[in-house]
């Protein structure tokens, strides 16, 4: 009995252990945030608490903040719409509308080997094109990228948790005399609402956090959080401060979501990956 | 039946159309631009044919080399040390009754966090002068580390980095692997009075063999792709310490202007790596692979 305690106290040791090792640099450059310069400088552990930081990112006529932020939100939801419902539709039609097999796994397999391929290797081209089309730092430029990359991830999870619907559900409805859209909006979208809610939430921390198609695909105007927060972190003088309060700020998404749809956000993460 | 024809191809056409516009497109785009020398005049792209030449240079460009040789020693030690330790995580994650759900809400946290807020986190934490590392070792009386600025640390200092990034991912994923299996087989292991070393030799490895084999695969991926953090850690440096793939593109592309130069690298990497994502996948033989 003994034994058996001893042991499973240490199980609690070394993870308690693991999980301050990942909370404490959040802990770290959260504190940092509320530093004055000087005192981050002079690496003070014990200092007074200042929100000087969070207002020169807010409210300072030099700083773009808020619009990066309201760019973050654009961005992420309009390019989460689109891959759901194009995922959706997709991933209905190759699981459900009798597909020749092969074409079923060509498609699949395509969706896979593009999603291998780094972003950095496409960026260049869609410089050049959203260019010539005039729709360089634009949302749709940004959008359509993020959609793009997206689809892979939206198709395959789609297609897992449609699988999982009864097709009793679908021949019912079919008898009835249903469409094939009414169908889908009538009888498989809400069966597949969790799998929906998991797939958007997947798509849209994607878009939110997504990097290097931002910083060349967008300007001033059309800049996203992550592209503010590396200006601070690249600029001559380095804002430590701000930037600390602007990488506080821009987690606040994926905490909110963290603590209302955990469920869903592991159920997107490891779908697909364990059967 | 007919209609279901038409609706066949009506529900799969969005998906098509976007992929063919936004990624075929851009893809047979960078292939004409892989053979052409481009010169911006005024805002206007001005094409040259210049044939294969650009293709060799790649192939013999040092920084190339450099980025090639980095991505591969980044990721597959991360990426290694990531799979150990997230599988030692999961395991004790497992034998645990009380708290489960609040390590893993922790455990989880950082694979939510925009890339570019863990470097900045970083960026804080190995400064020279006041990052919290020195700031420990200055406290047992040893000498402050450039971490990112010794060309002996940096690459290491990165990985460091991702394997505080991801190990939380391949926890994740392993977690459900090993709370997806059968647990009859470890009642009669138990009868028999098998320990845990034996357990998880002859029990929980074999039967978890698929599921590590998606995660390494997954991981691999994203790990050649790693950018975000090396753009506002090192900038490659010192030197071509922290010089990765996606790095040496970004740079010869946007930073210099070889849009001609920068596409033919491009094309390069991506062939590679489809290539390298076929294999891998035709020795996991699993159809599962995707993220």
């Amino acid at each position: 009995m003994s034994l058996h305690r001893t042991r499973s106290g240490m199980l609690y040791a070394a993870l308690a252990v693991a999980a301050v090792l990942i909370l404490f640099p959040f802990v770290w450059i959260a504190l940092a945030g509320f530093k004055t310069q000087i005192s981050l400088l002079l690496g003070e552990v014990a200092f007074t608490p200042t929100l000087a930081n969070f207002r020169e990112l807010l409210f300072s006529s030099t700083s773009d903040y808020l619009v990066n932020f309201r760019n973050s939100l654009i961005v992420a939801t309009a390019s989460t719409a689109i891959v759901l419902v194009v995922s959706t539709l997709a991933a209905y039609s190759i699981e459900r509308m009798a597909w020749p097999r092969w074409t079923v796994h060509g498609f699949l397999l395509g969706a896979a080997v593009f999603n291998a391929i780094p972003a950095i290797t496409l960026v260049g081209a869609w410089y050049m094109m959203f260019r010539e089309l005039g729709l360089y730092n634009s949302y749709t430029a940004v959008v359509l990228a993020h959609a793009t990359l997206n689809l892979p991830i939206g198709i395959w999870l789609m297609a897992t948790f449609i699988r999982e619907v009864p097709r009793e559900l679908e021949e019912a409805a079919r008898i009835d005399g249903c469409g094939t859209v009414e169908l889908l909006w009538r009888v498989v979208v809400p069966v597949v609402l969790p799998g929906l809610a998991a797939t958007a939430i997947l798509v849209f921390i994607h878009s939110w956090n997504e990097f290097v198609v931002a910083l060349n695909l967008t300007a001033k105007q059309t800049a996203t959080v992550p592209v503010a927060i590396a200006k601070y972190a690249q600029e001559h003088e380095t804002k430590y401060g701000e930037m600390a309060a602007g990488a506080v700020l821009s987690t606040l998404p994926a905490l909110i979501l963290l603590f209302l749809a955990q469920r869903h956000i592991v159920r997107g993460l490891t779908a697909g990956a364990v059967k | 039946m007919k209609s279901r024809t038409a609706d066949r191809w009506l529900t799969l056409a969005p998906a098509l159309v976007l992929f063919a516009a936004v990624a075929l497109v851009p893809m047979a785009e960078l292939l004409a631009m892989s053979v052409s020398h481009i010169e911006w005049l005024q805002g206007k792209a001005h094409w040259e044919f210049v044939g294969f030449d650009q293709y060799a240079r790649v192939l013999s460009d040092s920084l190339f080399r450099a980025g090639v040789v980095n991505t591969l020693i980044f990721a597959v030690t991360a990426v290694l040390v990531q799979m150990v330790l997230g599988f030692a995580l999961a395991l004790m994650t497992t034998r645990i009754v009380r708290g489960r759900t609040l390590f893993r809400t922790v455990f989880i946290l950082p694979i939510l966090v925009p890339g570019i807020v863990i470097g900045a986190i970083w960026k804080l934490m190995y400064n020279f002068d006041f990052g919290v590392l020195n700031q420990m070792l200055g406290a047992f009386g040893l000498p402050a580390i450039d971490w990112l600025g010794n060309a002996s640390t940096a690459l290491l200092a990165i990985i460091v980095v991702d394997v505080w990034h991801w190990t939380p991912f391949v926890f994740l994923l392993l977690l459900a692997g090993l709370e997806s299996l059968p647990q009859d087989v470890y009642e009669a292991a138990r009868v028999d009075g098998a320990t845990f070393w034996q357990e998880l030799r002859y029990i929980t490895l074999p039967l978890m063999l698929p599921t590590i084999a998606v995660t390494l695969v997954f991981r691999m991926i994203m790990g050649v792709k790693v950018f975000d953090e090396i753009y506002l850690l090192t900038g490659g440096g010192p030197g071509t310490a922290t010089e990765v793939v996606s790095y040496t593109i970004f740079r010869r592309f946007f930073t210099e202007g070889q849009t001609g130069y920068g596409a033919a690298m491009s094309v390069v990497v991506l062939l590679a790596l489809v290539l390298a994502f076929v294999v891998a996948r035709s020795l996991t033989r699993r159809r599962e692979v995707v993220a």
